[in-house]
């Protein structure tokens, strides 16, 4: 069976400029629930892997340069 | 390459514990409170600093029993009313009896309850007989407290770790775990002469209206994991069909909050802004009426608020819009919703299981016992109704002990080789398949199934139906297909998911009768049939693997319920004759 990369826009937002991930810092990719932040392979940022967020908030509240933005995924808006 | 038995080193532990969230991490501190010298591995899906029902805290507890405002007597008989009298009365007084030393435990902890003028817990009036609410407007932190209460008794801890099958010895006892770390897909055995499971809710069985498959009310993490494991290891699962179908704000899924609201002046109302129920205080009665009166004329429901002066709506957003689910401030200010100026709207979530709010999962006793020798649940996993978050820790705290006795001279126990082997190539298996289904669709196809067939009020013919389909969804197993470690978490979750909504099938089906109001409303079984069935619902599996359902006669009560009997079946508000 054929597959195809379905598009959805993510609620989690990495502002780039202020993550340090690239120094190691793991901090919202730790406290994740749902384990959709991980490394960005090309900048070494977090980013938003995958469309399974339950928008709770760690990752946001944690994060120690406030970098991490949690909006409310687009269909429930 | 596939993973055998011989390429794993088995990992030996006293107690294993399942799951991070509320009772677990209070399960393994118990253990090694009782004996530090025994090994205690707490194994979580996600990471113990954040995961669970209260990864963002929580904002007061729902059924403390304090004493001066309310005995263990008058809250079993209250929860006892609230369920239709289907409860373990035992199981509810061991809890209410440790109800408040474990309050004073938390507090010295320091969890903050809120307190009056003269330092006493400024308890509040929500259930519809007695008073059981205790505000904790700083309650973010109770998951910082609980982590570093286990690094201080030296619990180890294994994060992104899922639990898949619980293992058994050649006599039937508990044996440990088999399961698969979620970044890796590495397989995990650990040997273990105690289990305690505390899994949490099945909360991602049903659909939310929005289409969005993890806007869930339960954290989606808590998927059903435990109660698919409890089943195939043998344990018994009772009341399944008693299902939580919770009020809520509608598309954000998130509590409404009337336990926050409530003893502040806000109320649910109708669209014209009138009291409809009588109690706010979550029970299938009220759901029925909440239910009748959004499809009624007077609907949709709605929260009200904007009665209320400006320093109680402050109030009221500085706790809901900081605890449990912070977000929720965040979804209002997107659709300019403010307190003062509108109601908010209200819709009901959907189906799951959870024992923290209604009363179905698996069957544990006042021991915290499961019908397997050495395994234990807790929290919103286990049987015992109306637990909420402070049950969560009682019953953690009541295995933690139980656990520690259990394993007390007991040898290392078997482990069968066949079953490992068996479990490993499950798992494993959709690694290999490459043209196969994802997990997200097959996971979508059967919770819109049960939203379809199985949500109440529900009709016999169309479950049959709902099973026949979630069957054939079962049949495509062999499809499933996860292209990385993260989709084969899924990918065994959704299996988990199929597990419990054949389980939410079978059970309703069997209970010909409608009890908890809205959760087993059966519309060609309108009434309550105590004859027939005043008993718990078994749901287990027989001799030769399949699904069987019996009876489990209710144990006799241990506080009588009197004149207030029917108390939870007057929910709906009287109009006056002449209004």
């Amino acid at each position: 069976m054929p597959i195809v990369n379905h598009h959805s826009s993510v609620p989690v937002i990495v502002d780039e400029d202020k993550c340090i991930a690239d120094k190691g810092c793991r901090v919202c990719i730790d406290v994740c629930p749902l384990d959709v932040l991980w490394i960005n392979e090309d900048t070494g940022k977090a980013h938003m892997k995958y469309d399974e967020c339950w928008y709770c908030m760690p990752c946001e509240t944690d994060c120690p340069t406030d970098a991490v933005k949690v909006k409310i995924p687009y269909l429930l808006r | 390459m596939t993973t055998t038995i011989n390429d794993i080193p088995v990992i030996d532990t006293d107690v294993l514990v399942i799951g991070g969230g509320t009772a677990g991490p209070m399960a393994a501190v118990t253990v090694k409170e009782q004996d530090p010298s025994l090994r205690v591995i707490l194994l979580e899906k996600a990471n113990v600093k954040r995961s669970g029902a209260i990864s963002m805290g929580m904002d007061g507890l729902n059924n403390a029993v304090v004493p001066g405002h309310a005995t263990p007597e008058q809250y079993v008989k209250e929860i006892t009313i609230a369920n239709d009298g289907i409860v373990h009365q035992p199981a509810l007084m061991a809890y209410a009896t440790r109800s408040f030393p474990m309050i004073e435990k938390l507090d010295s902890w320091g969890v903050h309850f809120q307190k009056d003028e003269t330092g006493d817990y400024d308890m509040k009036k929500v259930h519809h007989l007695g008073t059981y609410v205790l505000p904790m407007p700083e309650g973010h932190n109770v998951k910082k407290i609980l982590y570093r209460r286990l690094r201080r008794v030296r619990v180890e801890i294994e994060n992104r770790f899922q639990a898949t099958r619980l293992l058994k010895d050649p006599d039937g006892n508990i044996a440990g775990m088999i399961g698969v770390n979620t970044r890796t897909a590495e397989p995990i055995i650990i040997r273990a002469k105690a289990v305690i499971m505390a899994t949490g809710a099945a909360g991602r069985i049903g659909l939310p209206n929005s289409g969005y498959l993890f806007g869930t009310y339960e954290n989606p993490a808590n998927c059903g994991d435990g109660h698919a494991m409890a089943y195939h290891v043998g344990a018994d699962l009772v009341n399944l069909e008693c299902f939580q179908v919770n009020p809520l704000l509608k598309d954000y899924n998130g509590p409404a909050c009337a336990y926050v609201t409530g003893p502040l002046g806000g109320f649910t109302a109708n669209a014209y802004g009138e009291r409809f129920i009588e109690c706010d205080y979550w029970s299938g009665q009220m759901m029925l009426e909440f239910f009748k009166e959004l499809e009624s004329g007077t609907g949709p429901v709605f929260l009200k608020l904007d009665h209320l002066a400006e320093e109680t709506i402050q109030e009221i957003e500085t706790v809901l819009h900081t605890n449990e689910r912070p977000t929720r401030g965040r979804f209002h200010e997107g659709r300019q919703v403010d307190y003062r100026q509108r109601m908010v709207e209200m819709h009901i979530s959907e189906i799951g299981f959870c024992s923290g709010h209604s009363a179905s999962g698996v069957w544990t006793d006042e021991t915290g016992a499961t019908t397997v020798p050495g395994l234990y649940g807790a929290g919103d996993m286990a049987s015992v109704a109306h637990n909420y978050m402070l049950g969560a820790f009682v019953y953690g705290q009541i295995c933690g002990e139980s656990a520690a006795a259990f394993v007390k001279d007991r040898a290392v126990p078997q482990l069968d080789e066949a079953f490992v082997a068996a479990e490993l190539a499950r798992i494993q298996a959709p690694l290999q398949v490459k043209d196969g289904i994802p997990p997200e669709q097959m996971e979508y196809k059967v919770r819109r199934l049960v939203n379809d067939y199985l949500q109440p009020p529900k009709v016999t013919k169309k479950m049959e139906i709902g099973l026949e389909r979630i069957l054939a969804v079962r049949d495509d197993l062999p499809m499933l297909s996860a292209a990385d470690p993260h989709e084969l978490l899924r990918a065994l979750e959704v299996q988990s998911i199929i597990d419990c909504a054949e389980m939410a099938a079978r059970a309703s089906l069997y209970r010909t009768e409608s009890r908890w109001g809205l959760y087993h409303y059966r519309v060609d079984f309108p009434e309550q049939d105590n004859a027939e069935w005043f008993y718990h619902s078994r749901l287990f599996k027989d001799a030769d693997g399949n699904m069987a359902s019996g009876k489990r006669p209710v144990a006799e009560y241990i506080v009588p319920l009197g004149e207030e009997k029917d108390a939870y079946s007057k929910m709906r508000v009287k109009k006056a004759a002449n209004a």
